[in-house]
């Protein structure tokens, strides 16, 4: 039932924002209310999975393998919850951010039905389902980025709409071609499908078509091209919901893949791959972000080396790593979405997001330099914040399985975010503004200070939290490994007691 | 058959592909509605391929007799296609925006969002 409503919750709030779009303050309320009701079930799901183990529902009553099932074990329950929280933060920003023109234009229904899509790939049991789930959330994410209509937003929204187009069109592909071999959908029977393939080409192709579709999706290295291209374009609402959600949704996607349909410890050549492609990425992304001078696009290209740690969980697949993916993801969803945030009232008070014309912010407002230090440490893996716990779970994994290189390049990336971070830090914050007296005029009203700066503070008191009290979110990280790398209670939770 | 059709699925990839790569939107679109059709024709084909027999129940039996082809992949295609078609009418449009706004469809010449270092 829990997983029905957390689904349907968000499709109700779209279609109710966009009934009532005429009356922008209680289109805002209905949006608002949407996103608390979709953490509230989150939590309660949540809170089923921990206490039950994992969960399953037949849609429209047709059994599995026949029906689509919703099934929610503990690493999908915990992405639902935190899209939740993510939801909750960004609606309540973008009351101070979104143009009210774009709020007109559909903005909030366009925002939730981006949040049916990503909830609906959380906790879908079927892989062409999941395929179905990949494309609401695309189109309703081609909707947000270009809203507005300004020229770099559209020359932005081509590139990812091109590239995010191709690698679907390969994951449709790679489920025919896995249909053809198995004759099921359903991820958890195609568990016992797979390895009774007796063709290692059918195994390895269509394995390879899902690593290009999911790897395009998650900014692996070298497929990443459509982020640093767009994320910076839209609204600060709309950048700090896709860096938050969008890319972890295709990791999602290659975890889940990779441990329940494929089991990549039996596929050597996919976890050489993912090795090198994650080691790259973190260090193309850092890079790339040392190169930029505008915010945004310098927490865009930190996306990609963010991701990279993530993959480089799944590809040393011991269970150590797989909890550091995990915990990693969680970390870092809460994380990049904050800095986004704070990105977004540095460029309101400051005037702009190029660091060159702007400064002056530690002298006018500290708290806001406290804000951002908060998850820029922690991204950059700084004790005691959550990002220190993420990096040391992952590189301990990486020197237990004696991959010494992947785990000098995790060290040497981080060392490269600090200096990113304060780069940030010493134009935006230390230097004084270039345009003093023009930059003084521009304060927050009463009401987005509430708007704007409450989301950024629950954010931050999320990463403290974590930070300082790592152990539940630990625990929560070793059980959900322990359910990808042993899917018997998934399968029974979807096939139940079938013969 | 499945060879043939196989075949046809390299030789719509291969234009799709070259089509893609020639740096033109409009092309590029060409080539999406290709690989889309490619990728349609790959499920059709995984759901094996059978001649004449429509996967009909007769009138007060609860399965059908005997072999009949495959209807899942169809339900599959059907659904494919629906959705490669939205996609594909949204790219439309949005390379007409990019045409009017930007006033090309060359992928080179979009550096807007991504402007150029050197010439700055």
């Amino acid at each position: 039932m829990l997983l029905t409503l957390s689904l349907v919750t968000p499709l109700v709030t779209a279609v109710l924002t966009f009934l009532v779009r005429s009356q922008p303050q209680l289109q805002r309320g209905v949006s608002i209310a949407g996103a608390f009701v979709l953490l509230v079930f989150a939590l309660a799901l949540g809170v089923e999975v921990v206490t039950g183990g994992p969960v399953a529902a037949a849609m429209g009553g047709w059994p599995a393998p026949y029906g689509i099932p919703l099934v929610a074990d503990l690493f999908s329950a915990a992405m639902v919850v935190i899209t939740g929280i993510i939801a909750v933060a960004v609606t309540i920003y973008g009351l101070g951010e979104v143009d009210p023109a774009a709020e007109r234009f559909g903005h909030h229904t366009l925002m939730h039905a981006l949040l049916f899509g990503v909830t609906g790939a959380f906790l879908t049991g079927d892989i062409f389902n999941l395929y179905v789930w990949f494309e609401v959330m695309l189109i309703a994410s081609f909707g947000l980025l270009a809203l507005g209509g300004r020229r770099e937003q559209i020359d932005g929204a081509v590139k990812y709409v091109a590239l995010n187009l191709v690698a679907t069109l390969c994951f449709l592909a790679g489920i025919g071609l896995l249909y053809g071999a198995t004759g099921t959908l359903n991820m958890a029977e195609l568990n016992e499908a797979v390895p009774a393939i007796d063709n290692d080409a059918v195994v390895l192709a269509t394995a390879a078509m899902f690593l290009f579709a999911f790897g395009a999706k998650a900014a692996l290295f070298p497929l990443f091209f459509w982020l640093p291209a767009s994320y910076h374009t839209p609204s600060v609402t709309v950048s700090a919901v896709f860096s938050a959600l969008l890319t972890k949704v295709g990791v999602y996607a290659l975890i889940r893949v990779f441990t329940l349909v494929y089991d990549a410890s039996a596929l050597p050549l996919v976890q050489e791959l993912l090795l090198w492609s994650a080691a790259l990425t973190m260090l193309t992304g850092v890079l790339g972000a040392a190169a930029q001078n505008d915010i945004r696009r310098i927490l865009s290209f930190h996306i990609i080396s963010q991701i990279g740690y993530m993959i480089l969980g799944l590809a040393i697949f011991t269970p150590l790593a797989l909890v550091g993916a995990i915990f990693y993801i969680l970390h870092h969803i809460v994380v990049k979405a904050n800095l986004f945030l704070v990105g977004g009232v540095v460029r309101k008070l400051t005037g702009s997001e190029d660091l060159a014309q702007i400064g002056g912010l530690w002298a006018r407002t500290p708290w806001l330099g406290v804000l951002f230090l908060i998850p820029a440490l922690s991204l950059a893996g700084i004790p005691p914040l959550s990002g220190f716990w993420a990096k040391l779970v992952i590189i301990k994994a990486s020197l237990d399985a004696q991959h010494y290189v992947a785990a000098f390049v995790a060290l040497l990336v981080g060392l490269l975010t600090v200096f990113s971070m304060s780069k940030i830090w010493l134009e935006a914050f230390w230097k004084p503004h270039p345009n003093e007296p023009a930059a003084a005029g521009l304060v927050l009203s009463r009401a987005e200070t509430w708007s704007l700066i409450a989301p950024i503070v629950g954010l931050a008191a999320i990463t403290v939290a974590i930070g300082l009290v790592a152990a539940p979110f630990y625990t929560v990280s070793v059980t959900a490994a322990e359910q990808l790398l042993d899917p018997a209670a998934y399968v029974h939770a979807v096939l139940g007691g079938r013969p | 058959m499945e060879i043939g059709i196989a075949v046809l699925i390299g030789v719509l990839v291969t234009s799709a592909l070259y089509l893609m790569l020639s740096g033109n939107m409009v092309r590029f679109i060409f080539g999406l509605a290709l690989l889309s059709n490619a990728a349609n024709l790959v499920i059709f084909v995984g759901g094996r391929l059978t001649y004449g027999a429509p996967p009909l129940i007769e009138l007060g039996a609860s399965a059908p007799s005997g072999a009949v082809a495959n209807a899942l992949p169809q339900a599959l295609v059907l659904t494919a296609i629906v959705i490669g078609f939205g996609l594909l009418a949204f790219t439309l449009v949005l390379v007409h925006r990019a045409y009017q706004s930007l006033g090309t469809v060359r992928a080179d010449e979009m550096r807007l969002a991504e402007p150029d270092e050197g010439k700055l």
